[in-house]
């Protein structure tokens, strides 16, 4: 085996990556679908942008606009979000990453290389995370936590019992699961630019390795 | 319980534009994958799965948040996939509830006899599937003191309903002892109106709404899984909160 370039992403790390990437997708899809069948802010989500299938092929199936299908795809991408998550976090704290990449953070280092990013003068380099990164990893971190219980509290309102009070109740649940997967779609909108900015951190998450010329074995199909 | 096809407009299907979004992302990953057979078939298998999971997550004496009365709405608010106008008014005079299945006592009740059952009040929340909650105070018979009195094999797995109005339902055994189920008779201290299912539906502060059926005509007691109307649709099973 080739060993050109440095390894940037283990294999758990990947892994938990790719299948967090599928599973929030699965979420959001399926909880804007969720969500259009009872508003909580005077706008629904496009139907092109939701999981649940065609309207009137969902009609014609069982007399149900897709909310059905959508909450079965929220109720089982729950499952995979939780175990990809649940890797990733035990990863992350096991490997020390999150110790080692996702630290230091200071607020004079993220004002600086907030400022930089501002003026295009801040530079990547793989396998190093700037400020500014280390703050947004932070930041998806906890609202992928946040969201994680408040979508608990709103699924088992009554087995978790006083779990919502910590949101201020049931409706106050879903706000806040409105609100961090708010954060969550801000993070990802961020996230994919900057890739599409410097695509070799895309090559790197997929086969782990950063340099001029990645192992041709990578998983990528 | 929901009303579908009330808040979706399929004309507002539109094409993607071109460009990376979230949403052509979305589309990507399964928006019409939803339609296929196969995917149906392993939501399902995922669902009935979620079913085993919340069964065991169910704690039969753990209690769902009770309420000062004073925020007990009264004008409670109606759903179903008709308009309140159109709910089924059952003549007392004229009403039985029809017993089947494992029951020992099989005999049918009438209004008045099920009203002389001892009844409790309670000021619970109300969940429904599609987001929204409300308060309400409600005065009942608790279901286990009815399958009690009508000798009721509690051994058996499930409860199922039919109801006036073409509804169906069921639920697990454990729930239908859970101290806070309840044969609700009244709302808000009066009589159940119509529209809300005179002249009882089933309370069942544990289990999302559309798990409430109103204007129940029969209760069975089987080991069979009874269908539901709505998990009929698509909507989980068990819907347990």
């Amino acid at each position: 085996m080739s060993q050109k370039g440095v390894q940037t992403h283990a294999w758990p790390l990947r892994l938990a990556h790719w299948t967090m990437a599928i599973a929030v997708l699965v979420m959001i899809g399926s909880g804007w679908r969720i969500y259009n069948a009872e508003p909580i802010l005077p706008f629904r989500f496009p139907l092109f942008a939701t999981l649940g299938g065609d309207v009137e092929a969902a009609l014609a199936r069982h007399g149900d606009p897709g909310v059905a299908s959508a909450i079965a795809w929220h109720f089982a991408g729950m499952w995979l979000l939780g175990a990809a998550f649940g890797l990733f976090l035990l990863y992350g704290l096991l490997s020390g990453h999150f110790r080692r990449d996702y630290l230091p953070l200071t607020p004079r280092a993220f004002v600086r290389d907030f400022t930089d990013a501002l003026c295009f003068r801040l530079e990547h380099r793989l396998g190093v995370y700037n400020a500014v990164q280390k703050a947004f990893y932070w930041g998806v971190l906890l609202a992928l936590v946040v969201v994680i219980l408040s979508g608990i509290a709103i699924w088992k309102p009554v087995q978790t019992y006083p779990l919502e009070t910590l949101f201020g109740g049931f409706q106050g649940a879903r706000t806040v699961h409105f609100l961090a997967m708010t954060a969550i779609v801000g993070f990802l909108a961020v996230h994919l630019a900057l890739v599409a900015l410097v695509p070799r951190t895309l090559v790197s998450m997929i086969t782990g390795r950063s340099g001029p010329s990645p192992e041709p074995e990578g998983e990528a199909p | 319980m929901i009303r579908p096809g009330q808040d979706f407009d399929p004309t507002r299907r539109r094409l993607l534009g071109g460009g990376v979004t979230l949403g052509a992302l979305t589309l990507l990953t399964g928006c019409n994958v939803s339609d296929h057979d196969a995917v149906q078939d392993a939501l399902q298998r995922v669902s009935v799965w979620n079913d085993r999971v919340q069964a065991a997550l169910f704690g039969p004496h753990r209690l769902a948040p009770t309420f000062p009365e004073s925020m007990a709405v009264k004008d409670f608010r109606y759903n179903a996939w008709y308009g309140p106008d159109q709910a089924p008014v059952l003549d007392p005079k004229d009403y039985r509830l029809g017993l089947a299945g494992r029951i020992s006592d099989k005999r049918s009740w009438s209004v008045d006899a099920l009203h002389a059952l001892p009844q409790v009040t309670q000021v619970t929340r109300h969940i429904c599937v599609e987001g929204w909650s409300m308060i309400g105070k409600w005065t009942g018979t608790p279901l286990r003191v009815f399958l009690e009195r009508i000798g009721a094999d509690t051994t058996a797995r499930y409860v199922g309903f039919e109801c006036a109005d073409g509804y169906y339902e069921g639920i697990d055994m454990p729930t239908a002892l859970h101290p806070q189920t309840l044969m609700a008779f009244r709302l808000h201290d009066a009589l159940l109106p119509h529209r809300h299912g005179f002249p009882f539906k089933l309370r069942i502060p544990t289990k999302l709404g559309f798990k409430n059926p109103k204007f129940v005509t029969t209760l069975y007691v089987t080991d069979k899984e009874p269908r539901g109307y709505w998990p009929d649709r698509g909507y989980n099973w068990f819907s347990g909160l």
